[in-house]
């Protein structure tokens, strides 16, 4: 077996494909922010709208020792952590119902494809209009955008479940609850957690917008507000942190992904 | 000893389905998948239905499970029309059926509670099941990590974990390779002994049948008929190791074989 294969190797000739592997997942990387920082050095683009890496990371620094940062970041993952857990506290159990059950499927199918293809941000004047520009409206758009992936997914994963293995329990004279709990749910989770992770990149995407347009804090608004006081630097800043943020909310649900259908075959061993 | 008690009775057992008509759009016409199914099985009988595809095995395999309801006719188990599924019987599918999400003690359990047995039983009866199909050391792998072989011994475990009389067999080893079937066959033949079970196995290999049964009920296509019961008057095939070169397995499984290509030559004609 291969795991075998890998222990009897010797631990230096180790250490030195795993030097390789990360040398090989962060050269690009590098090579990225080293031209970040030289282009606008030497004149290829104007530092005052593309200021180099390292001042960018000054400011960065300055936004999280003054607690600026920090705040606008706490104001953000509350409202999309609210947004995306009532999603999945109301999706999910929507999901299994409407997909246990065919004529429930086929009468509303139509309509959640309609309102999964509606970009949610197109909506968003509608809910300032009924819910204003506070808190309400942006929680309840995350809730939107996060709604139909995880909605969708979960119908489509009972719907998908192997009928050997429903056909199988049946062959043990289960009740239909028990068939449910023991097979149709175990079975959909894999399917379930691919509209979890899906959701929880809209909940940051849409948010951000939602902030970009109305509020007074969050890291869509320091973006905004840090370009209107040309204050170029901490713009960047603002974006940097949005892509950390959005990096760690993906590999977080990557990683509870990956708990929860430890039992499927991986594909890449 | 007295003659074995009858356990399982086909009585005329006619399954008619509804399939899409190819001629007219949206029509269906009806499809006979079997037809007057009539024999007996005794207690604690091997016997092995074999036939060629589209001769209905599947189907009388759901109508055992009580998974459908014959169109005309009946099933008799002990005596008693079969309504629905029971853990009387017990399935074994080709392609294993086992839950991917628990282990091999996990799927046995299924079968544990699916029976009523209380919880704090499981381990010991878990224990003995795994070491029944001869998988004592496998009983925390994920299915995803045991061969084609072993998964189909979890699932043979699983099916007798909640302690059926009769055991249904749907082609259980029809996607292992030959040396893994071998040996699962004399593992089979060895369990039977060993649980005095009522099994009906199908299969398409004449070998198996052959090997296998005390008697094999020789099946005709489209629709599917009994064509023949033939007789296997052979000894116990644990005691000879490859009892397939006797010259009397020869002339059994020929026995068989003419049956079978006959009825494939009167389907033809029809």
């Amino acid at each position: 077996m291969i795991p075998t294969a890998i222990q009897s190797r010797k631990p230096k000739l180790f250490v030195l494909s795993r030097l390789g592997k990360i040398f090989k997942q962060s050269i690009v990387l590098v090579t990225l922010f080293l031209i970040w920082e030289i282009a606008p050095r030497i004149g290829l683009v104007d530092q005052a709208f593309f200021p180099t890496f390292s001042s960018v990371l000054i400011s960065w620094w300055n936004l999280i020792i003054t607690g600026e940062l920090f705040a606008h970041f706490i104001a953000s993952i509350t409202r999309s952590f609210t947004g995306f857990a009532l999603a999945v506290i109301i999706t999910i159990p929507l999901g299994l119902v409407i997909g246990w059950y065919q004529l429930a499927r086929e009468l509303l199918n139509p309509v959640l494809e309609l309102f999964r293809n509606t970009a949610a941000l197109a909506l968003l004047p509608v809910f300032m209009l009924l819910m204003g520009i506070g808190e309400t409206s942006k929680i309840a758009i995350v809730l939107f955008a996060c709604t139909w992936p995880i909605l969708l997914n979960t119908i489509a994963a009972v719907g998908s479940v192997d009928p050997l293995l429903i056909k199988s329990a049946r062959s043990m004279n289960i009740s239909s609850f028990k068939l449910f709990l023991k097979v149709i749910l175990p079975a959909s989770v894999p399917m379930i957690f691919t509209g979890i992770r899906m959701a929880g990149t809209a909940a940051i995407l849409v948010l951000i917008a939602a902030e970009m347009v109305g509020a007074k804090e969050g890291l869509g608004y320091l973006i905004t507000y840090s370009q209107y006081n040309f204050q170029i630097p901490e713009m960047y800043a603002g974006i940097l942190t949005i892509a950390l943020l959005g990096l760690l909310i993906n590999q977080v649900l990557m990683l509870l992904e990956r708990k929860f259908s430890k039992w499927k075959q991986q594909v890449n061993g | 000893m007295p003659a074995a008690k009858e356990k399982i009775r086909f009585e005329q057992v006619t399954k008619i389905f509804p399939v899409r008509d190819s001629g007219q759009k949206g029509a269906t016409k009806d499809f006979t998948a079997v037809k007057e199914i009539d024999f007996t099985v005794k207690e604690g009988e091997f016997i092995t239905l074999v036939g060629p595809s589209g001769c209905g095995k599947s189907t009388l395999l759901d109508l055992l499970g009580g998974l459908t309801t014959p169109s005309s006719g009946h099933i008799l188990i002990d005596g008693k029309r079969i309504t629905g599924p029971g853990l009387d019987r017990g399935i074994v599918f080709q392609q294993y059926a086992l839950f991917p999400w628990k282990t091999a003690r996990g799927n046995i359990e299924f079968g544990l509670e699916a029976k009523g047995i209380p919880k704090d039983e499981w381990k010991e009866q878990g224990n003995y099941y795994l070491s029944l199909v001869g998988l004592s050391n496998f009983g925390d792998r994920y299915p995803h990590e045991l061969s084609g072989g072993m998964k189909q011994r979890v699932a043979i475990a699983r099916s007798l974990a909640f302690n059926p009389d009769v055991l249904l067999m749907d082609e259980p080893f029809a996607a292992l390779d030959a040396q893994t079937r071998e040996s699962l066959q004399s593992e089979l033949l060895r369990i039977w002994e060993k649980t005095k079970k009522t099994i009906i196995f199908i299969t398409h290999g004449i070998d198996e049948a052959v090997y296998l049964g005390e008697r094999v009920v020789v099946l005709t296509p489209g629709p599917g008929m009994v064509k023949e019961i033939i007789d296997i008057p052979l000894k116990s095939r644990l005691e000879d190791a490859d009892i397939r070169s006797h010259p009397e397995f020869g002339k059994l499984r020929h026995q068989v074989w003419n049956s079978l290509h006959e009825a494939e030559y009167q389907g033809m004609n029809i």
